[in-house]
């Protein structure tokens, strides 16, 4: 957070300075909360970077293995009256919680990148190539645009996994296929303006080809709006991911997709809370730091996009 | 106007059109039907008469313009679980359940985002304005089908004071209204926070303020009628999100609706009825943003005449 230099100069005068409460300091956080890039960034550290980094050092163990056979199925957590053993309590099968939640974020992780990465391909090149040279290509892709905006993102990704087999090339399919309209859509507008500048009309004139306008003229004065989509869109692909693979059309078992563990525990609801209760807890944290995260790189980046 | 209203119609029939070529498509893609109904160990006959019944040795154009011509009638093919009212007819018969819960989620959703949004804009930066922020940012993270399953856990199983699903009284509309609406909810509170930030701004905010305008009545009144427009703009992604959203609601709760049953259709392999799901909710969501773009025309005159 920058510092905020009136707030600084006013604390470096002589005057009586009370010590902050508690809870003087809860309110000052709570009156901050929409500022905490900091706190977005250590929770998605927390959760989502380092466990998907070294989820096979740090778990305790393998996640499709039931170490303790059916014996210790439902074990529940340590402090509702489990043991050490099993952290957060075992699933139907003897899983350990734990050791399954720390690989999930691995799938998040992986499925969020590779589905923004190609989605990002596509739709930046089609919007450039849509704002820079306008007329019939633009209408084209923008009638294209339309049509995917108006397909019922879920009902398409259950259509195509019943077609095709769920798995994890289907997510990226269906993520892919959602996504692409968004950025060509934002991109094509930035486009519009940044071809209006006059360092472009004097490239030309240089010489320069459409192509390379393009790469190194237009594409660098929009990568901002590029960094920021992505990181709003990866909470969105996360909690598509999930729903999906809950709904038993993403990611197939015995993956452990945080998804598909939501689902497992829906049917032990009644007897054993913690099976559902982990794995949507990750989902929420993890797309909540990426929310922050992306809000705070907005406002500093691109302020312009604040209502996405 | 008028020309504004046709050239929208005229695009979202070009849409519809598009959405058909699609949905037949990915029915093609899913390999042979004739196997993949009749089973693997069908024998030659079987397989062959079924083709030739269903018009699968008929070139792909031919295939793809009957199946156009039975959709303009209103056939959308069959359904496995549903025979006699067959795939058109069976969605149907469940939109109305699925259009009573979205209604009741998202005038939730409005009476609680509207609100929300304006006291925080007013109260800007405030410990109000910051615990209203996090609860946006949380009903944006917050998986749906998750806090469905949390809450039927806490107020059906654990302190019964709510059923645990299906319907029946206005019980059974509260956990799977919330459900639906929680996105809705943070999305409605930070549109509307922003743009009344925007309009708290305006010139003629001030004016009302000069002239004496009871502070009340500035607000909710000047300011908030041209902030509710921003919201109508994102109505395509918060009718994205409610459809997507009905479908896992439905399943968690059990609600009889379209969404459950494109669920269950997705279990039993139905997929005419799939398809017909598809079709049907691209038609709705098409002619909503339709109505949802000339309503804003009809609001907002820059629209119109740009």
């Amino acid at each position: 957070m920058a510092i905020e230099s009136p707030l600084a100069a006013e604390q470096s005068a002589p005057i009586l300075v009370r010590r902050p409460t508690v809870t003087t300091r809860v309110f000052q956080l709570l009156r901050r909360a929409g500022r905490l890039p900091k706190f977005a960034t250590i929770i998605l550290l927390l959760i989502l970077v380092i466990p998907a980094t070294f989820a096979d050092v740090i778990a305790p163990y393998e996640p499709l293995e039931a170490p303790g056979g059916v014996r210790d199925r439902l074990e529940p957590p340590v402090f509702a009256g489990g043991s050490w053993e099993y952290v957060l309590g075992t699933d139907k099968v003897g899983r350990d919680m734990l050791s399954r939640i720390l690989h999930g974020s691995r799938i998040s992780i992986t499925i969020s990148a590779i589905g923004i990465a190609i989605a990002g391909t596509i739709g930046t090149t089609l919007g450039i190539i849509s704002g820079y040279f306008g007329g019939r290509v633009d209408s084209v892709i923008m009638r294209l645009v339309d049509v995917s905006l108006s397909i019922p993102p879920v009902l398409l990704a259950l259509s195509l996994a019943t077609a095709l087999e769920p798995s994890f090339q289907t997510v990226i399919l269906v993520v892919a296929s959602l996504l692409w309209s968004i950025y060509c859509r934002q991109v094509r507008g930035d486009t519009l303006a940044v071809r209006q500048q006059d360092y472009i009309a004097r490239a030309r004139v240089a010489g320069a080809s459409h192509i390379r306008i393009m790469v190194h003229h237009i594409l660098p004065n929009i990568t901002n709006t590029l960094i920021v989509l992505a990181t709003l869109q990866v909470g969105f692909v996360i909690l598509l991911e999930a729903g999906l693979s809950f709904l038993g059309v993403g990611l197939s078992r015995p993956a452990p997709a945080w998804g598909l563990m939501v689902a497992d525990g829906r049917e032990v609801i009644i007897i054993a809370w913690w099976v559902a209760l982990w794995p949507g807890l990750a989902i929420m944290l993890t797309v909540f730091g990426f929310n922050l995260l992306g809000d705070w790189l907005r406002d500093r980046l691109d302020p312009r996009l604040r209502q996405l | 106007m008028q020309r504004f209203i046709l050239i929208r119609i005229g695009q979202g029939f070009f849409a519809l059109w598009v959405v058909t070529v699609i949905v037949f498509g990915i029915g093609r893609l899913s390999g042979d039907p004739a196997t993949m109904v009749l089973g693997l160990d069908a024998s030659r006959e079987d397989l062959e008469a079924f083709r030739e019944r269903l018009g699968l040795n008929d070139p792909i154009i031919v295939q793809y313009g009957s199946y156009i011509g039975n959709a303009l009638q209103g056939d959308l093919g069959d359904s496995i679980k549903y025979p006699d009212l067959g795939a058109g007819g069976a969605v149907v018969k469940r939109l109305p359940a699925t259009i009573y819960l979205a209604g009741v989620s998202l005038l939730l959703a409005v009476a609680v985002g509207i609100p929300l949004g304006v006291l925080s804009a007013v109260k800007r930066d405030s410990i109000f304005d910051g615990s209203a922020k996090i609860f946006a940012l949380l009903g944006q993270s917050v998986p749906n089908f998750w806090l469905g399953l949390m809450m039927m856990w806490i107020f059906a199983v654990n302190l019964g004071w709510l059923p645990t699903s299906g319907t029946g009284g206005w019980k059974n509309f509260i956990m799977p209204a919330i459900t639906l609406g929680s996105f809705q909810v943070a999305a409605i509170t930070r549109l509307v926070r922003s743009a009344m930030l925007e309009t708290l701004d305006s010139e003629y905010v001030k004016l009302a303020r000069i002239k004496g305008v009871a502070e009340w009545k500035v607000l909710w009144k000047h300011c908030l009628r041209n902030a509710a427009l921003t919201p109508l703009t994102y109505f395509g992604v918060i009718a994205a999100v409610t459809l997507t959203g009905s479908v896992t609601t439905e399943t968690v709760f059990n609600w009889p609706g379209t969404g459950l049953m494109a669920f269950q259709a997705v279990l039993s392999r139905d997929f005419e009825l799939i398809q017909a799901l598809v079709l049907v909710f691209s038609g709705l969501f098409i002619v909503s943003s339709i109505l949802v773009d000339i309503l804003y025309a009809y609001l907002d005159p820059r629209i119109r005449f740009s």
